[in-house]
């Protein structure tokens, strides 16, 4: 009897194996990104706002615009041919099918966040290696919150009319959270400032995360169809 | 094709609760306007208060009904509380749009500006996006069955939603220099005021149910006919 | 297997009013109904990918469809939806699904489900290259992988030419030969007739006629005809 982590690990890598295939959805994420951050910098007055007092808004309005619209894909690509329905099939339980789509996205999603912070910062001109460690941490307890959210909710919307552009309304209230907590922490770590400015917003965020991720596990069966 | 006779009834029924509290609300405002003193400070502005203030209540009582629903929906899976949940977001829905409307108002004469990132004031704004939300995705879903269960889901979702919004809106106020606008802290409310206060309170909840109650028995009525063409669609 | 009172219905459609059968160990069933009389949502009770509303299905005494994943080993699920990823090779498809289904050797598995169905040297090729009759026998494969008692076919033959409709028809008869309990729904008589043991006939949700197959493809014809013929 495969364990829930097994099938989900065995799911995860199967979406990422389809995605390394067509690397679609991947490029077109990595050049949408690289693009937002190098429009924003020019919807700016050079004179009076510099880049570095945008850089922290501008690093997370793409990473959660870039997160988000990726996120469809994860259902999308079980409706061809009807796949979902050989995974409800088969004893993988509903769990592990959560698990095993949000781990997917989460490297997904990841991997371009780690592609595109380089660009970030040379873009923006700001010293990233000092403050590495602190950062990666937001950025993970941030990708963990609206890609377990986005997940749930892309498996409804990817069996409704105008599935993307309704995902997009349904996930955004959710990012309120993680969105400000991670920007206004980005923004104190990148000014050297102590931790304890921003341990509130780890905080939050921190409880975010744990919220969601379990309430989403538990919910995700009523998504599915019966 | 009409619906049955107890429909028509507790429309009926509803109908004459919204007359009575319309009628109330009309008395509790010209309570407020001819017989409660004018705030010091805030001079004829402040009448609004007894709208805006009673309207925030009611919305956040609609979505707790919406939440809980939800939640009894999923357990229970009684297609009754799919529509409650449903009727209570959509009137939840306009009185969050009159907190939305009021409150700038307010805003321009006290603060000087039609909006000011007020904790309260944005929560309200958030909560407005996600019963949107709800109603958009309930809009999107043909199937009853998966429309009930994918609305309870966004329901319970964005209860457990409502208080990080607040506190997320309170940290990034706190934690931000923010431009000092003149905020008075909450009213310590005379006498006279707090009775009118404490009275459109009431008023305002009446009307809320019975807009609930119309909304619903409405609800249960198309749900009606759709069974009886059902039924004779079955027969043909 | 045994199926009592069988009922589904989406809002107020009623797609499934009470389905019962009973189907002994290596019998088979055709089930043929026009399009909308829920033979399709019928199949998708069975398999366990819908709730029913009422009713229960039994296999061997205990409930077929239940939460409990080993329930869900005894089903396979052959339609007209391959249910298989284009982007996958055949065999990563099914080493995919044999990793879902705890098989001890995947790959193992996997190799021999390719040679059954006779893809073996087309197991590196990717499923989008495939023929509607080679990524159909691979759905075949798909369903077989775990060994299931019970196999259900939704309209397997639609999209398949005349010569691929025979491979398959040949590959059903073995499954058949090897007494596992199949439920086949289709549209159309000509189709599988030859491979049921039983016969029902399935109209708004109920069956109007099921037994034993005593008759050749005219008589059913005719039994067809009249059962779905609109009435005045």
């Amino acid at each position: 009897m495969p364990s829930v982590l097994a099938q989900a690990w065995a799911i995860a890598a199967k979406d990422l194996l389809l995605e390394f295939r067509s690397r679609t959805a991947f490029l077109s994420a990595l050049v949408f990104t690289a693009l937002v951050l190098a429009i924003f910098n020019f919807a700016r007055d050079p004179t009076a706002v510099s880049a570095a007092d945008l850089a922290p808004s501008v690093l997370w309005i793409t990473f959660a615009f870039a997160g988000v619209l990726t996120l469809s894909r994860a259902f999308g690509l079980e409706k061809e041919n009807r796949a979902m329905d050989g995974l409800l099939l088969s004893p993988a339980s509903r769990t592990a099918i959560y698990v095993g789509k949000t781990a997917a996205n989460l490297v997904f999603v990841g991997a371009i966040e780690a592609i595109a912070l380089p660009l970030f910062a040379l873009f923006f001109d700001v010293d990233l290696l000092p403050v590495l460690p602190p950062l990666v941490l937001v950025i993970a307890l941030a990708t963990i919150g609206f890609v377990s959210i986005g997940t749930l909710m892309s498996s409804m919307a990817v069996n409704t009319r105008y599935g993307e552009l309704l995902l997009l309304v349904l996930v955004l209230p959710f990012l309120v959270t993680p969105v400000s907590a991670a920007a206004a922490m980005t923004a104190k770590i990148l000014a050297l400032r102590p931790s304890v400015e921003w341990a509130p917003w780890l905080r939050l965020l921190a409880a975010y995360d744990i919220t969601f991720v379990v309430l989403c596990t538990l919910v995700f069966e009523y998504t599915l169809e019966e | 094709m009409t619906a049955p006779a107890s429909f028509d009834r507790s429309l009926r029924r509803s109908a004459v609760w919204i007359g009575i509290s319309l009628a109330l609300i009309a008395a509790v405002y010209v309570r407020a306007l001819a017989f409660t003193p004018e705030e010091v400070t805030q001079g004829l502005a402040q009448k609004i208060f007894y709208i805006h203030a009673p309207s925030a209540w009611v919305a956040f009582l609609a979505y707790g009904i919406v939440g809980l629903c939800s939640l009894l929906y999923l357990v229970f899976k009684d297609p009754r509380l799919d529509l409650l949940a449903a009727s209570s977001a959509e009137v939840g829905v306009v009185f969050l749009t009159v907190v939305l409307i009021t409150g700038p108002i307010w805003g321009k004469v006290v603060w000087g500006a039609w909006w000011t990132w007020d904790a309260r004031l944005t929560l309200t704004l958030f909560l407005w996006f996600v019963v949107l939300g709800y109603l958009v995705l309930r809009g999107a879903v043909e199937e009853p069955g998966r429309r009930a269960r994918y609305s309870a889901v966004l329901g319970i979702l964005g209860a457990v939603l409502v208080p990080f919004i607040h506190v997320s809106v309170y940290l990034f106020r706190t934690l931000h220099p923010m431009p000092v606008v003149l905020r008075p802290g909450r009213p310590e409310l005379p006498g006279a005021m707090l009775v009118t206060t404490l009275l459109a309170f009431v008023v305002f909840t009446i009307f809320f149910f019975s807009l609930l109650a119309r909304r619903y028995a409405w609800a249960r009525a198309v749900d009606a006919r759709a069974q009886q063409e059902a039924e004779r669609a079955d027969a043909s | 297997m045994e199926v009592a009172g069988l009922a589904k219905r989406f809002g107020h459609v009623r797609a499934l009013r009470g389905v019962d059968f009973a189907l002994g160990s290596g019998e088979s069933l055709a089930v043929f109904g026009p399009n909308g009389a829920g033979k399709t949502t019928l199949l998708r009770v069975l398999a366990g990918l819908l709730k029913p509303d009422g009713g229960a299905v039994r296999f061997g005494g205990r409930p077929l469809v239940s939460a409990e994943s080993a329930h869900r080993r005894r089903v396979g699920l052959i339609s007209h939806h391959s249910l298989l990823y284009d982007g996958l090779t055949a065999a990563e498809n099914l080493v995919f699904y044999a990793r879902l289904y705890g098989l001890a050797d995947p790959r193992g598995a996997a190799a021999g489900a390719l040679a059954a169905v006779g893809l073996g040297d087309r197991a590196g090729d990717r499923v989008a290259t495939f023929s509607r009759g080679m990524v159909q026998r691979l759905a075949i494969a798909r369903a077989l992988l775990h060994g299931p008692d019970v196999l259900l076919l939704d309209e397997p033959f639609s999209g398949l030419d005349q010569h691929a409709a025979a491979a398959l028809r040949e590959l059903l008869g073995r499954l058949r030969a090897e007494r596992r309990t199949m439920v086949l729904v289709t549209h159309n008589l000509d189709e599988g007739l030859e491979l049921a043991s039983h016969v029902a006939i399935q109209v708004a949700g109920r069956f109007v006629s099921l037994g034993p197959r005593d008759g050749d493809l005219a008589a059913y014809r005719a039994r067809y005809a009249e059962a779905t013929a609109p009435r005045a």
